[in-house]
């Protein structure tokens, strides 16, 4: 069962490896990952969908939850929750059915982003089962290539972010009881 | 601010100020900045003779005082012989600091010699790793690596400093605070839940202690003891929670499991509220889950979140420290103690009736004979020797298990083991960290003539320091605990398992500058032993047992804790 996971996480050296790692480690399959800068540049925000049993669900958000460098672990599985993903399509048309193609491509919202004698190039975002279906559509007009971008979520409820508070170190408390400095 | 000093320097600033007074290490290239400037340092490095057994060290270190463990490699194979260390410190919640030399930055990634990648490869086997890229972020990394090594669950975390950052010059200014926004530690436990633990407790008539690890890390042993005289309940300690409860303790049952007693493994199947405290439902301790404590209704206290309810699904979870959370049930449940007793009372002697009765059936005793030493003899003679106050550092094997089954423990941080991990190698290097940490302690490695050759060039390092160590080789002529496997499992097809050669015990000891010998008649067993330790320095006994016993009870791979082998099947196993 495929589990969505939204994760904000510090852009610490490592901490893509870290979460990939943990990942494979207990035998997890990723079945996307997006990762990018939030609005705050030293955050970013992943969307990874694992392919895990509903049982271990939360064992993989307790997991991720014990890395240093991840400050959130969501499971945006059964939440409020809008998922995206985009496709980039290039399919190779012949001359007479380039109108249908086009004509396809309106009703799945889908954008033409090159055009040229071979084809077109078109971008569409959806859930992923829509675009699912965009892939099948567009494959019945001849050969294409796709790239998908993996899903990206954002939750519809607001999740309260809790941050640890810095902590003194044994020098700054030997400091303290010194009176010293 | 300080002078102008070099990363070296501030490294053993750093150190200094977390308070560490001796760590385990072995130089190469890229660390020669470092111990340059640790030769005029009164910090103490101990020069091990492999980088595996300076981790090894650095836990027993850690494991005898609950101090963080400090070991240090060069770049490239020295950072790679760690990693046993590093994952057997992960396993068993052991909190280690690793430091490591890197090529100098510009030359990472450019495959340079002794390059290796450290913060890769170590990734899965610590807590948390750095790669230091500047002076500048030196001193707040060290901090953080003590903090997390130590603090929540404790686990290793490796810092690895490349050359250039050893050498660059600055100042160093104190740390103060530590700031890891996503660095969640929990240690208080839910006033709530402590609440519910405590109604289903005195609920309760038959409630079973399962304690681990948990409680040696957080030194929680005097309220676990309080726990079990306040309930007058039976308590279990596992393989890594041993001396949390002392031996010799009325309610102490034994250690539960694949090799638990036959009352220890009744107790938690037959139990109706589990107390687990510190532990994570290991499958050497639960059999097959599905039979585990199958009418129990299961209070979990661990620090670490994702434990409960990763094996056994827990009634009542309680995230926290477990000192601080039996700080607080013990003072929930003499405020709930209930008024009317009779039947808590009737029902607790009934309890106890059927322990002791499950006791009286199958008890622990130790085969002798008269012709040859039995394991389980050896064992009860360090038992003897130790009245519960030695340190015994086991190696992984037939002997780990005998000795947790025979020698008795009266407090924490004495018994030192592999638990998780199952090193093999790890007994006496971690015994010379113990010997360090506790120079006051006598000190026993018990090895068996496997582990004990993975280990051997360390005799080095117990002659150079002059450790008083007591080396025990439970020298039974096999790798008995896979053999123990083939015979049963395997129609007694003994594959690979057969150590034909041994050193003369009295020659390499000789070959050190120490005594040593080699026995094997039951008469000699107690002379020898004792003798062993009078001896000043260090002692090697070489002791050749039974070599066809094997460990009783036992559960096999997959069966459930009270569907155990008591006894040897019939016929006996006999060599080929």
């Amino acid at each position: 069962m495929l589990q969505i996971i939204s994760l904000l996480v510090e852009n610490k050296p490592g901490a893509l490896m870290r979460i990939t790692g943990l990942l494979s480690a207990r035998g997890y399959n990723i079945e996307s990952l997006t990762v990018a800068r939030t609005l705050d540049p030293e955050l970013s925000r992943m969307t990874i969908v694992v392919d895990v049993d509903a049982t271990l669900r939360q064992q993989v958000i307790k997991q991720m939850n014990k890395l240093v460098n991840v400050l959130q672990a969501v499971d945006l599985t059964e939440s409020p929750a809008v998922c995206r993903e985009m496709v980039l399509v290039r399919v190779r048309t012949a001359q007479e059915t380039r109108t249908a193609v086009l004509k396809e491509a309106e009703i799945f919202g889908a954008r033409v982003v090159d055009s040229s004698t071979e084809g077109f190039a078109l971008e569409v975002t959806g859930d992923p089962e829509k675009l699912d279906e965009f892939i099948d559509v567009m494959r019945s007009y001849g050969e294409i290539e796709i790239t998908r971008s993996g899903v990206v979520a954002v939750s519809l409820e607001p999740k309260k972010l809790k941050l640890q508070p810095p902590v003194l170190t044994k020098v700054a408390m030997e400091q303290t009881v010194d009176g010293s400095n | 601010m300080s002078s102008l000093m070099n990363g070296a320097k501030m490294l053993l600033e750093c150190l200094a100020r977390e308070g560490v007074d001796c760590f385990f290490g072995y130089p190469g290239g890229v660390t020669l900045p470092f111990y340059d400037a640790l030769y005029d340092h009164h910090i103490r490095h101990v020069l091990v003779r492999h980088e595996e057994n300076a981790c090894f060290a650095a836990e027993g270190y850690a494991r005898a005082t609950g101090k963080v463990g400090v070991c240090c490699a060069t770049s490239g194979p020295g950072a790679t012989n760690l990693v046993t260390g590093l994952v057997d410190a992960m396993m068993d919640s052991i909190p280690v600091v690793a430091l490591t030399g890197q090529v100098t930055s510009k030359l990472i990634g450019s495959d340079a010699f002794q390059e290796a990648d450290t913060f890769g490869i170590t990734r899965s086997c610590t807590k948390h790793n750095y790669l230091v890229k500047s002076l500048e972020d030196l001193p707040q990394v060290v901090h953080e690596a003590f903090y997390i090594a130590a603090s929540g669950r404790p686990g290793p975390v490796l810092v690895d400093i490349p050359k250039d950052v050893f050498q660059a010059q600055g100042h160093y200014a104190p740390v103060t605070s530590i700031h890891l926004p996503g660095y969640k530690v929990f240690t208080e436990g839910h006033t709530g839940q402590i609440r519910r633990a405590a109604q289903l407790i005195w609920e309760s008539e038959r409630p079973f202690i399962y304690a681990g690890g948990g409680i040696i890390a957080a030194n929680g042993s005097d309220e676990l003891r309080e726990l079990v005289e306040t309930l007058d309940a039976p308590a279990v300690t596992t393989l890594m929670g041993l001396g949390g409860l002392p031996a010799n303790h009325p309610n102490f049952v034994s250690m539960p499991g694949m090799h638990g007693s036959y009352a220890a493994n009744m107790g938690m199947t037959h139990c109706d509220v589990l107390i687990a405290l510190g532990v994570r439902f290991d499958d050497r301790v639960t059999g097959r889950l599905a039979a585990f404590a199958p009418h129990a209704k299961v209070i979990h206290v661990d620090i670490d979140p994702a434990e409960i309810g990763k094996n056994r699904a827990a009634d009542v979870p309680i995230v926290g420290d477990v000192k601080r959370v039996l700080t607080k049930l013990n003072k929930v449940l003499a405020e709930t103690k209930p008024e009317r007793k009779e039947r808590l009372t009737a029902a607790r002697q009934a309890w106890w009736a059927q322990i002791r009765a499950w006791k009286a059936e199958h008890p622990m005793t130790p085969v002798t004979s008269d012709s040859e030493i039995k394991p389980q003899h050896l064992m009860m003679e360090i038992d003897r020797l130790s009245a519960g106050e030695a340190i015994v550092a086991s190696d992984v094997g037939q002997h780990q298990m005998w000795a947790a089954q025979f020698i008795r423990f009266h407090a924490p941080r004495l018994w030192i083991n592999s638990g998780g991990l199952g090193a093999m190698g790890f007994g006496l290097p971690s015994a010379i960290g113990a010997q360090f940490a506790r120079p006051d302690k006598l000190v026993f490695a018990l090895v068996g003539d496997g582990g004990f050759q993975m280990s051997i060039p360390e005799l080095a390092t117990i002659a150079a320091y002059g450790l008083p160590i007591k080396i025990v080789v439970m020298n039974n002529g096999y790798l008995g605990m896979v053999r123990q496997w083939q015979e049963l499992f395997y129609n007694n097809r003994l594959s690979a398992v057969e150590l034909d050669c041994f050193p003369d015990a009295e020659k390499l000891a000789g070959a050190y500058g120490f005594r040593g010998r080699t026995i094997d008649k039951p008469w000699e067993l107690a002379a020898a032993l004792e003798e062993a330790v009078r001896e000043p320095g260090p002692y090697l006994l070489n002791v050749k047992v039974s070599p066809f016993e094997n460990v009783y009870p036992m559960v096999p791979a997959g069966g459930a804790i009270n569907e155990m082998v008591l006894a040897p099947p019939q016929p006996v196993a006999v060599p080929k």
